[in-house]
């Protein structure tokens, strides 16, 4: 698989890949790294959020 | 959710269409919470593959709301397609997303906060809840 990193395209045979994940109440996130010789390369991460704790409607009404 | 926020095409608000929301994120150092009214640059992330301003929020869903005029209910939105900023560097740790309203002079809509990320080269995902009366994005309780 090809792999967008600071070096450009480059196949993930060539990389060392790193995963994690934290799930509690306010998200679930998920992320991955790819290191080339050590150096991280490529990190991308995925939020799903499970709550709004700052959720503020300013000067919204219902219709 | 039709008034100062247009997310639907029938707003009291004199206009057929609804507005333009918009995503920007926030460095960890920013102070953006629920006090904040209006989408300022200060403190936004920056970097490669990323406009300030952040991008638009995919709404092709109306807001929905559960309430008669006999009874209490519910208001609920979410953004029909999660928030992708792809292939950017963001090196700078941000926990922080606010969605405004860029068609109503960038007032703020809700603040959301998850743990401190950086990106590298990468793609930032805030997959959206389901749009349903308790876990919508946005929730808002009628009378």
């Amino acid at each position: 698989m090809i792999i967008t990193t600071t070096k450009g395209e480059m196949d993930d045979s060539l990389l060392e890949k790193r995963e994690g994940s934290i799930d509690n109440d306010i998200e679930l996130t998920t992320w991955v790294e790819y290191y080339h010789e050590g150096e991280l390369v490529h990190r991308s991460a995925h939020v799903t959020l499970k709550t709004s704790p700052f959720t503020n409607l300013v000067a919204a009404s219902m219709a | 959710m039709t008034a100062t926020h247009n997310f639907g095409t029938s707003p009291i608000r004199a206009a057929s269409t609804a507005d333009t929301f918009k995503a920007a994120l926030y460095v960890t150092t920013a102070t953006v919470n629920a006090a904040t009214t209006v989408y300022s640059s200060t403190n936004e992330v920056s970097g490669t593959g990323y406009t300030a301003g952040g991008i638009t929020v995919t709404n092709a869903t109306a807001p929905s709301s559960t309430n008669t005029s006999a009874t209490a209910g519910v208001g609920y939105w979410t953004p029909s397609a999660n928030l992708v900023y792809s292939t950017v560097t963001l090196t700078t740790a941000f926990d922080t997303v606010l969605i405004y309203n860029s068609s109503q002079s960038n007032a703020a809509v809700s603040v959301h906060t998850f743990g401190a990320q950086t990106i590298t080269a990468g793609t930032f995902t805030l997959t959206m809840p389901t749009n349903t009366t308790t876990s919508a994005l946005l929730r808002l309780s009628t009378t």
